[in-house]
């Protein structure tokens, strides 16, 4: 077990099952398969992602340096939360991207009953230590237990 | 952060809630990112990522409906990202079905809203919004609130202008409020290079390669690209910007770059050249080698990899004008070279609608006609995005296109080979 300290942009404490993207998560080529065709277990398509690609990240503690790619993005990820499709948490390692910040902060001011928290700024090791299947746990004030 | 009495109030609800919740998200944004204080958007117009009037969309739809029914719209008019349907465009009969009554029935009431909102003119919709023909173009030092990751790291990097990369809905919600959390790229420290990448390949780099190579490479930081005059000038002519769309635009999509500098030639590198260069920056060396690995690092989806394409996609970003002449005439060559009359698969050039409108005044139009390549204002992408055409053997030079849907990329002269000739070698 490991305890990491980050930032907290969005909050609410959760316990999932991570899923580790070492790469920056591309997140409309990674969601739009759930929000154009009602894949209700928003299966990643983003192809150049070998981490996700092909797996489930509903309700997964979602670990990961950014994201990237389109601006619609923060949109994808406000819509995603809007259609109860998005990950029980979104764990950074870095400091959050714009588009990734946007889409927390819309879901937060705009849909009502939405939790998804997020932590940035868990550093490196954070991403080096964690691995898929492991169980992690958001505590208030962007404590993450890994176990 | 520290707002002013008029920002504040508002947030407290000076004026209604919905305007409050507008200020209370961008206050959030910027707090995300330290921002101390706001700053007024001094471009003429804003330009907006969703043009989209996907079904699925509808918080979207909702949000876009609250704003409007409580009034809150912007007095700064926009330009929009491209359609997603042209009937131009080949499309078999489920396609098409499919694309007017499934995933796109929302379209015209989208379109509705977005003219409420302020739409520029009922076909401002481009993601080239700053090309000269259609009229979006800010002026260097200009603060923007726009989103569509290929315009805003344009605007930063070749006009000068200054720009976040926004998300879809944030881009609005600055331009109603009038100003944007300052941090990041609207900041003379966010705007120095940390990477500086070297080219040094023997010919002229491929601009969506190239762009792939270093977004993959640096992601969301600021290269210094030194060495890349060589090829394609010191001169900020139609022939550069052309070049540097592209390679922006696959910066940004295979990566997230907002802003790059190219020594000699972008309006900040010769202003102040290496003094841009943070202390620390990382080198990336571009060589012949490394751009043939990046190509051949990219996946190809297709279920049948040796399938006949189908079909053949060029300008996303969407083709300039200056684009769209000198593939007329490379089409045409290379067509009069293998004895083909008409390319050998269909073929869409897309572009703006005020770009294709001052094509067809030139003497091209026919010409790129008569070879059969169709021109379409559709967004190639959004086209793409459904499970009938994903499954289609879709061809394109668009790295930004390979990277969010099916279509396999090919560089720009194998892209002429098989249109015209149906084979790369």
């Amino acid at each position: 077990m490991k305890v990491f300290k980050g930032r907290v942009v969005a909050p609410g404490t959760v316990t999932a099952e991570a899923l580790v993207s070492h790469g920056g998560l591309n997140t409309l080529a990674s969601f739009q398969k759930a929000l154009q065709f009602g894949d209700k277990t928003a299966t990643c398509g983003d192809q150049n992602n070998p981490d996700l690609y092909g797996k489930q990240m509903l309700g997964k503690a979602l670990c990961l340096p950014m994201t990237i790619g389109s601006t619609t993005g923060g949109l994808v990820l406000y819509c995603a939360c809007a259609m109860k499709r998005q990950p029980a948490c979104m764990l950074f390692s870095k400091p959050i991207d714009s588009l990734a910040a946007a889409g927390a902060i819309l879901a937060d001011v705009w849909v009502d009953d939405v939790t998804m928290p997020v932590v940035d700024s868990l550093g490196d090791e954070f991403l080096d230590y964690v691995k898929d299947g492991m169980t992690i746990t958001v505590k208030d004030g962007g404590e993450v237990v890994v176990e | 952060m520290i707002l002013t009495k008029e920002q504040q109030a508002i947030l407290d609800g000076s004026k209604g809630e919905t305007m409050a919740k507008v200020m209370k998200t961008l206050v959030m944004y910027g707090d995300a990112f330290g921002a101390e204080r706001m700053v007024p958007v001094t471009s003429k117009y804003n330009h907006l990522v969703t043009s989209f009037g996907l079904k699925m969309m509808k918080p979207v739809f909702n949000l876009m409906q609250e704003l409007i029914d409580a009034g809150v719209t912007s007095e700064q008019k926009f330009s929009v990202d491209p359609r997603p349907l042209d009937k131009n465009v080949p499309a078999n009969f489920l396609q098409k079905l499919i694309f007017n009554k499934f995933m796109y029935s929302t379209q015209d009431f989208y379109e509705g809203q977005l003219k409420e909102l302020g739409l520029l003119a009922d076909d401002a919709f481009t993601c080239t919004c700053y090309m000269d023909e259609v009229g979006n173009k800010p002026q260097k030092g200009e603060v923007l609130s726009w989103a569509e990751s290929s315009a805003v790291v344009y605007a930063n990097s070749v006009l000068g202008a200054r720009c976040n990369r926004n998300s879809g809905i944030i881009d609005i919600m600055g331009s109603i409020a009038g100003c944007v959390p300052e941090f990041g790229l609207l900041t003379d420290e966010g705007r120095k290079a940390t990477w500086i990448v070297e080219i040094k390949t023997t010919q002229k780099p491929e601009a969506q390669l190239l762009g792939s190579a270093i977004g993959m490479k640096v992601m969301e930081a600021v290269p210094y690209v030194k060495g890349l005059d060589k090829w394609i000038g010191t001169e900020l002519n139609d022939a550069a910007c052309t070049y540097l769309k592209d390679f922006g635009a696959a910066t940004a999509s295979n990566g997230a770059v907002g802003l790059y500098h190219i020594a000699n030639l972008t309006p900040e590198a010769v202003e102040q050249g290496e003094a841009l260069i943070a202390e620390g920056a990382q080198v990336y060396v571009i060589d012949d080698a490394e751009l043939e690995r990046v190509y051949k690092s990219y996946p190809v989806i297709w279920k049948n990899p040796d399938a006949k394409p189908k079909l053949c996609f060029m300008g996303c970003p969407h083709m300039s004008l200056e684009q769209l002449k000198s593939w007329t005439d490379k089409v045409e060559a290379s067509l009069k070279e293998a004895g083909n009359k008409k390319v050998v698969i269909p073929t869409v050039f897309t572009a703006s609608p005020a770009v294709l409108r001052e094509f067809e005044k030139t003497e091209y139009a026919a010409r790129l006609k008569a070879t059969g390549v169709i021109t379409s204002y559709i967004c190639p992408l959004m086209y793409m995005n459904n499970p009938l055409c994903a499954k289609m053997p879709v061809i394109t030079s668009s790295n930004k296109l390979r990277t969010y849907t099916t279509s396999r990329y090919y560089t720009d002269d194998e892209i002429l080979m098989q249109i015209t000739k149906g084979g790369v070698n």
